[in-house]
């Protein structure tokens, strides 16, 4: 790669031992998928659960923070992903005590070098948008994939130790979504179906993310009726992030990169597949292999302000047999205790928790701990995960899914 | 000896026997890593154990944590000996480089396709090359 004078310096060991370390990394990255040089980035997102950590992730960030010498805090505003708790409410999850402990050093040490510790995944909701053209350093797919298609920014999906080196050197290495050429459609789709919930959203998502197939796949797709609101844009890029690793879509007249066909090159391409109300239901109906549930959960993406406000409306007057658990933000939980939507949904017997993402808190062990296997979700992006983790999930509107917690059954 | 060319290569020399799927990989949605083999019931190699074994797949999918999984499991030696794929994600790639693995990837034809389940193979990564021993 092509380094400037303040790189050469950085790589020296001018500017300490943790920058030079980063960049080394970086520099890895960028020679493996041929990066001529670096971009200049204005804002980190890193990915960091500690279920993904392990002791070992852990260790790395402690001795990280340990270093003497030089600049050892991000040069970027660097923010994070869900934790693998909320605090309060670990032990109603029943999550051991050495989970907890982990969580707590992963803290500790992200603070010492800098980190503003967000939690959240829907930060372009609830922290700051980032703008058309704007070059960030994003982990989570599905926030790197709702940064890239809704707002016009430009990040590659930027994994913990990628994320964080970037908060570091305040760059990254410039290919992938960083160049227009890799931003231009690759496979143009066509819909005659518009969803109207959550999960009808999430599937088509899903859908068109089996469809695409790589991370180097860009759909547009033609033939939605009418924008849709951020929430559905969250699920619809999310399950197509998860399904299929997808960073970018357009949706022609919707997204900003693509107000004509035309602008992302979409017109040179054929209709390479349609999709219509039926292939959205055949995804969703391909995880309905049990009537009874054990769990419910509203989770990945973590909940807006609006979706959390239609969860109190559909609780009102219930009581839940079944545990149900709605994950949100931290920045979203204050107003929606101050606006009475968490005592609504607890009296019903739900549970909102927040600054965690349920797939990312030892899904396996709370599992076991709890007897769970049986999930039901309106998020496509949550039953894409949980198989592996060996739940039984099925996806269904958040009406069933809350009809399913009053009843223990989806039908 | 067949030798077969990459794009994409990263990490160190290595010799082993391949375990291989026309299927994706994440760390996360796939694996059981405590336990050391593939769980996602509908993954071609379910219940099959990837610790030591050259993984020849299609894709990386789904999500950001296999940057930091790859890096535990190594820890802990119990890691696949090398990744290889027809395209790779940038999560794949930095885990690579973050957890010390060799990998390759971008091939002209479906590695997958190329490569049979349970050969021995080599994949050298300066010269961007597995070969089929």
């Amino acid at each position: 790669m092509n380094l400037n004078d303040e790189e050469k310096a950085i790589l020296a060991g001018e500017v300490g031992p943790i920058p030079r370390l980063c960049l080394e990394h970086q520099i890895a990255v960028g020679d493996f998928f041929g990066a001529e040089d670096f971009v200049p980035v204005t804002q980190a997102h890193i990915m960091a659960d500690t279920e993904s950590l392990g002791q070992a992730g852990v260790m790395w960030l402690e001795k990280l923070g340990a270093m003497q010498g030089g600049q050892h805090q991000v040069r970027i505003p660097t923010i994070t992903d869900p934790r693998g708790t909320d605090f309060s409410k670990a032990g109603a999850l029943r999550q051991g005590e050495w989970m907890v402990e982990l969580e707590r050093r992963a803290i500790d040490s992200f603070v010492k070098l800098g980190v503003s510790m967000t939690d959240t995944c829907i930060n372009y909701q609830t922290i700051q948008a980032p703008t058309r053209g704007e070059h960030l350093a994003f982990g989570d797919t599905g926030v790197v994939i709702y940064s890239n298609s809704v707002c016009g920014a430009r990040s590659n999906f930027e994994g913990g130790p990628s994320a964080l080196a970037a908060g570091m050197t305040g760059r990254t290495p410039r290919y992938g979504f960083h160049l227009d050429a890799a931003r231009e459609a690759t496979v143009r789709i066509r819909t005659d179906f518009t969803p109207r919930t959550l999960n009808d959203w999430g599937a088509l998502g899903g859908v068109v993310g089996r469809l695409a197939g790589n991370y180097w796949s860009v759909p547009v797709v033609e033939g939605l009726e009418a924008a849709p609101g951020s929430d559905a844009l969250k699920h619809f890029g999310a399950a197509m992030a998860s399904f299929g690793s997808i960073a970018l879509f357009h949706l022609v007249g919707i997204t900003p990169e693509a107000v004509r066909l035309e602008d992302v090159r979409g017109d040179r391409l054929p209709v390479a597949h349609r999709i219509g109300e039926a292939e959205v239901k055949a995804l969703q109906s391909s995880y309905a292999t049990d009537d009874e549930i054990d769990v419910v959960v509203f989770s990945a993406p973590q909940l807006s302000l609006y979706e959390l406000r239609d969860l109190a409306a559909l609780c009102d007057g219930r009581k839940l047999i079944r545990p149900m658990l709605a994950v949100t933000s931290p920045q979203i939980k204050p107003d929606a205790d101050r606006m009475g939507i968490t005592r609504r949904i607890e009296e019903a017997g739900g549970m909102v928790l927040s600054g965690m993402c349920f797939y990312q808190s030892y899904a396996r062990e709370i599992a076991e701990a709890n007897g769970w296997k049986r999930l039901a979700t309106n998020s496509a992006k949550l039953v894409n995960i949980l198989g592996g983790y060996g739940y039984v999930p099925m996806l269904a509107s958040m009406e069933r899914c809350v009809h399913a917690a009053e009843t223990g059954r989806l039908s | 000896m067949n030798e077969i060319i990459a794009r994409h290569a990263i990490g160190k020399t290595v010799r082993g026997t391949t375990l291989v799927a026309h299927d994706g990989f994440s760390a996360r949605y796939d694996l059981d890593r405590i336990a050391g083999v593939f769980s996602r019931p509908a993954h071609k190699l379910v219940g099959q154990s990837y610790v030591g074994k050259i993984l020849v797949l299609d894709t990386a999918k789904g999500g950001v944590a296999s940057a930091w999984m790859l890096h535990e499991m190594a820890s802990r030696s119990a890691v696949p000996l090398a990744l290889v794929f027809n395209t790779v994600n940038p999560i794949l790639a930095q885990g690579a480089a973050f957890g010390g693995l060799t990998m390759l990837a971008g091939f002209d034809e479906d590695i997958t396709a190329c490569v049979p389940h349970g050969a021995l193979v080599e994949i050298d990564p300066v010269r961007k090359v597995l070969r089929i021993l």
